[in-house]
């Protein structure tokens, strides 16, 4: 199995899905220049740079799609995505129910985002959680270079509006990924290691962060289940719970600010469904309610690492802490 | 009969038609039986005009002040009043409301009601009408507000560069909710924005139905012809309030007056009486037949049934 960078992931996808379906276009600011070779087998037409103009490529998007193209735009960094939002919270997201169903709208907005590339807050800015919250949008943000290739290739193949973000930390991390077709359904955790005692929820960079916790927890004796959400809507409740239910203990990781983020609804979803199973306090590691720092110190410290992953898992079970448990 | 005369007529028709469906709906409103509409009372002749003027392979986007293109473009006023009703029967399903209706069938879709999004998915239906060469043009109608949106000058200077067929129907009614058009946007006009995209454009009395629909005619035919976007202009103005109920408080007694003389459906009986010889009571049977034709769409509306409750959450994904 090749091994591939997260970007050569994403552009493999894009290359397969372009020559998969005709209708399918990618647009945005710069795509035709980083990906001439694109343009060459594709055609001016089917890979196009735009304006600086966040608003109205949502927009286009949001209109091609309803009217038969399947289009992928690159809106550069989340941040962005506030001159888009309009298109894609109010048209690509509502205007199927407003219609009563008279039309659908595959298409998928991409955008970077998380700590790593000291960009600051107008570049990083893990809202996520504010299109999980818009009715009609799936949200996808993978974590390992096959899930990028997989998860873009259903995202480009689903009938409604995605959004993809990419964590910019990971985009020269480097991972086996199946050539051809190779699609990770949307909606789907990913169960990246079994155990015992306690659940590790996250997505994107922290996973990572997870799975270090996981192997430093084994050496105390504790065996950490970690999932990757992969999807964050639909959110695979299922999976969650089922883990919820045979560790007792939950810790929610994730990059973006803790308050009413993705790690909220999963809490109050072990709470309200896995409460019998529950043999500790559920634990959130987030964010701050702070803007991205730039400098590099700032930004690591706004995100969750490994040994405060450590430390939240060892506090849910009081009787097992060999240490004195941080908050 | 000759062909100008039957134009005007069938005008004329489709412009009562419009005007007894706002009434009906600004009646039941002030009954309490329907919500508050954005009405298009003022506006018919800059619809009627345009809508004829396309084929029936275009495909038109529009706004919250829609219910004059839907007519124009031979939606069903009992599917319409029944959606503004929040019926089962209506063309949404009574998901939409008076704001958003769309009817895809007739090629009216995607209507936004957020002032500008239908200028930021127009240049979309149109590349896939391109990409996918399919016949006709796209055409937008939007407001003088909406041209005071970012998003307008983002998507026409888009459709420029992209050689887009798109025709541009600015419809300056003067109102850009309850500010006057002049508090709010520098330029005089509308038009002026085309020029500096390379698009070209007109404006023209959008109270004159005749003279609309010539000039749509042949501004659909540069875009038919040229595969580039045009710019409309109809200067024309909202003889009601931005939503029902509004006393107009704040609207100058003089401006309003001087447009209600200029009342698109009153000019053109004028023409019609003066220049085709049309009878006073031959109009009269037209507009009551426009009126009986609303009354049996309010009663359709009136008896459909409500949505069921398990409506709520289909139609949210595909």
């Amino acid at each position: 199995m090749p091994t591939l960078t997260v970007f050569e992931a994403i552009d493999a996808a894009i290359a397969e899905e372009l020559a998969r379906d005709e209708r399918v276009l990618m647009f945005g600011e710069g795509v035709a220049t980083k990906r001439a070779d694109l343009v060459a087998r594709f055609g001016a037409g089917r890979v196009r740079n735009t304006p600086l103009a966040e608003a109205v490529i949502a927009g286009t998007a949001a209109g091609a799609a309803a009217t038969g193209l399947r289009p992928v735009i690159d809106l550069l960094f989340a941040p962005f995505m506030t001159y888009s939002m309009d298109a894609i919270v109010n048209s690509a997201g509502k205007l199927r129910y407003i219609s009563g169903g008279q039309f659908r709208f595959p298409m998928v907005a991409m955008a970077m985002t998380g700590a790593g590339w000291t960009v600051g807050a107008q570049h990083n800015h893990n809202n996520e959680a504010w299109f999980v919250h818009s009715p009609g949008i799936k949200v996808v943000m993978p974590s390992t270079a096959a899930d990028f290739k997989g998860l873009l290739k259903a995202a480009i193949r689903d009938d409604n509006p995605v959004v993809f973000f990419v964590d910019m930390a990971l985009g020269h991390v480097r991972g086996e990924v199946p050539d051809g077709e190779h699609v990770v359904p949307l909606g789907k955790a990913a169960v990246l290691r079994r155990g015992r005692d306690v659940t590790l929820v996250s997505y994107a960079k922290t996973v990572q962060h997870c799975l270090d916790a996981a192997a430093e927890l084994a050496t105390r004796g504790v065996s950490a289940e970690v999932i990757d959400l992969r999807t964050l809507k639909p959110l695979d409740e299922e999976a969650i719970l089922a883990s919820v239910r045979r560790t007792g203990r939950l810790v929610v990781v994730h990059e973006a600010s803790k308050l009413c983020g993705v790690g909220a609804e999963i809490a109050a979803l072990a709470g309200e469904q896995a409460y019998a199973a529950l043999k500790g306090p559920i634990r959130r590691l987030a964010g701050p309610d702070a803007p991205a720092p730039s400098s590099h110190a700032l930004e690591q410290a706004f995100v969750p690492q490994a040994a405060a992953i450590v430390d939240a898992a060892l506090s849910t079970m009081p009787s097992v802490v060999a240490e004195p448990a941080l908050s | 009969m000759n062909e100008a005369k039957t134009k005007a007529l069938a005008h004329f028709e489709r412009m009562h038609l419009i005007r007894a469906y706002e009434e009906k709906l600004v009646a039941l409103q002030q009954a309490g039986t329907a919500a508050g509409t954005c009405t298009s009372v003022g506006q018919e002749a800059a619809a009627v005009g345009v809508v004829a003027a396309l084929a029936p392979e275009d495909t038109i986007l529009t706004n919250h002040r829609s219910a004059a293109h839907l007519l124009a473009r031979g939606a069903n006023p009992a599917r319409m009043m029944a959606e503004v009703l929040g019926r089962a029967t209506g063309y949404c399903k009574g998901k939409s409301g008076s704001l958003h209706i769309s009817v895809k069938d007739l090629g009216v879709v995607l209507t936004s009601t957020i002032v500008g999004g239908e200028l930021s998915l127009v240049t979309g239906v149109s590349l896939s009408k391109t990409m996918l060469h399919e016949p006709g043009i796209t055409t937008v109608f939007f407001g003088d507000g909406a041209s005071c949106e970012g998003i307008f000058h983002e998507s026409l200077n888009l459709a420029a560069l992209w050689k887009l067929p798109i025709l541009y129907v600015a419809e300056n009614n003067q109102w850009q909710a309850f500010v006057h058009r002049r508090e709010a946007m520098a330029a005089e006009q509308v038009v002026a924005h085309a020029a500096p995209y390379g698009i070209p454009g007109r404006s023209v009395d959008g109270n004159d139905v005749e003279a609309v629909h010539a000039a749509a005619r042949q501004a659909a035919e540069v875009v038919r012809t040229t595969q580039r976007p045009y710019l409309l202009e109809v200067l024309t103005y909202r003889l009601r309030g931005h939503f029902e109920p509004d006393d107009q408080a704040y609207v100058d007694r003089e401006e309003l007056a001087r447009w209600q003389a200029r009342d698109p459906i009153r000019l053109l009986a004028d023409r019609l009486r003066e220049r085709d010889g049309v009878e006073a009571h031959e109009l009269a049977l037209v507009a009551e037949r426009a009126r009986a034709r609303i009354e049996d769409a309010a009663a359709f509306a009136l008896a459909s049934p409500m949505p069921d409750a398990a409506e709520l959450t289909t139609d949210v994904y595909a």
